[in-house]
């Protein structure tokens, strides 16, 4: 008895990798998630990135996110075939489900609040186009500024 | 005892000057208040994937901007803390930099 998760996989494929590689390993995380009965909901191909740091001989890596939903089971066998690949040098699973309710939660709340407030106020409930407080983003001196400040 | 003489005409001295460090007391203590992007922006989702919005808190030597500084509120401290890992992991931001 498995309980099914959403889980948010992100792997780094080496620069020597060709595309078919990249493709293989693709089709290998998609056999592997219709053999535990899951479902591949999302699949994103950040394409190639530099590295923040060498992780061996690698500069740049490529990044590919895929957003699962199926049993822990099933991660664990996809974690094992990652990090047995010689081609992915970094993964890392995440669980999301929760995360994704407590947050869809807090945005929902907020929007009715204001729109209860709105309404109290004789206002149509949503933000009109130009209305409210237009701030551009170089006007934003709250960060940075006065670091030097704090120290 | 001359000495001591000495050392109360000094301590009146500090007496008279003290109503000018009062002052100055004052103005170091007047700072515009810190308030937290994340509350300010109504920013929910902390992502280890956004870059962008990590960046700001990560300076040059790769390390984690204390709350102090940035006046991150300790909920969201806390969210930054876990994304900045994560993405530190994936080489999406340094762990140290020379």
């Amino acid at each position: 008895m498995s309980q099914v998760r959403q889980y948010e996989l992100i792997y780094v494929v080496s620069s020597d990798a060709t595309d078919q590689q990249i493709a293989d390993l693709h089709t290998q995380v998609e056999e592997i998630t219709s053999r535990y009965s899951g479902t591949l909901d999302k699949t994103e191909n950040w394409g190639r990135r530099k590295l923040a740091y060498e992780i061996g001989p690698n500069k740049e890596g490529t990044y590919v996110l895929e957003v699962i939903t199926g049993s822990g089971e099933l991660m664990k066998e996809i974690d094992r075939r990652l990090r047995v690949s010689d081609q992915v040098i970094r993964h890392l699973t995440v669980r999301v489900d929760e995360e994704n309710r407590v947050i869809e939660r807090a945005r929902t709340l907020r929007k009715e609040d204001s729109q209860r407030r709105r309404v109290a106020r004789g206002l149509p409930p949503e933000r009109q186009p130009g209305e409210g407080p237009q701030r551009q983003d170089d006007d934003d001196d709250r960060f940075g500024a006065d670091v030097e400040d704090g120290m | 005892m001359r000495e001591g003489r000495g050392r109360s005409s000094s301590s009146e001295g500090r007496g008279g000057r003290g109503g000018d460090k009062k002052d100055d007391k004052k103005r170091t203590l007047f700072r515009r208040r810190k308030v937290c992007k994340f509350c300010a922006d109504k920013i929910d989702d902390i992502n280890y994937k956004d870059v962008k919005l990590l960046g700001p808190f990560v300076p040059e030597r790769g390390k984690i901007l204390p709350r102090r500084i940035s006046g991150t509120c300790a909920t969201h401290q806390r969210k930054l803390q876990t994304a900045i890992k994560r993405a530190r992991q994936l080489a999406l931001i340094p762990y140290v930099t020379e």
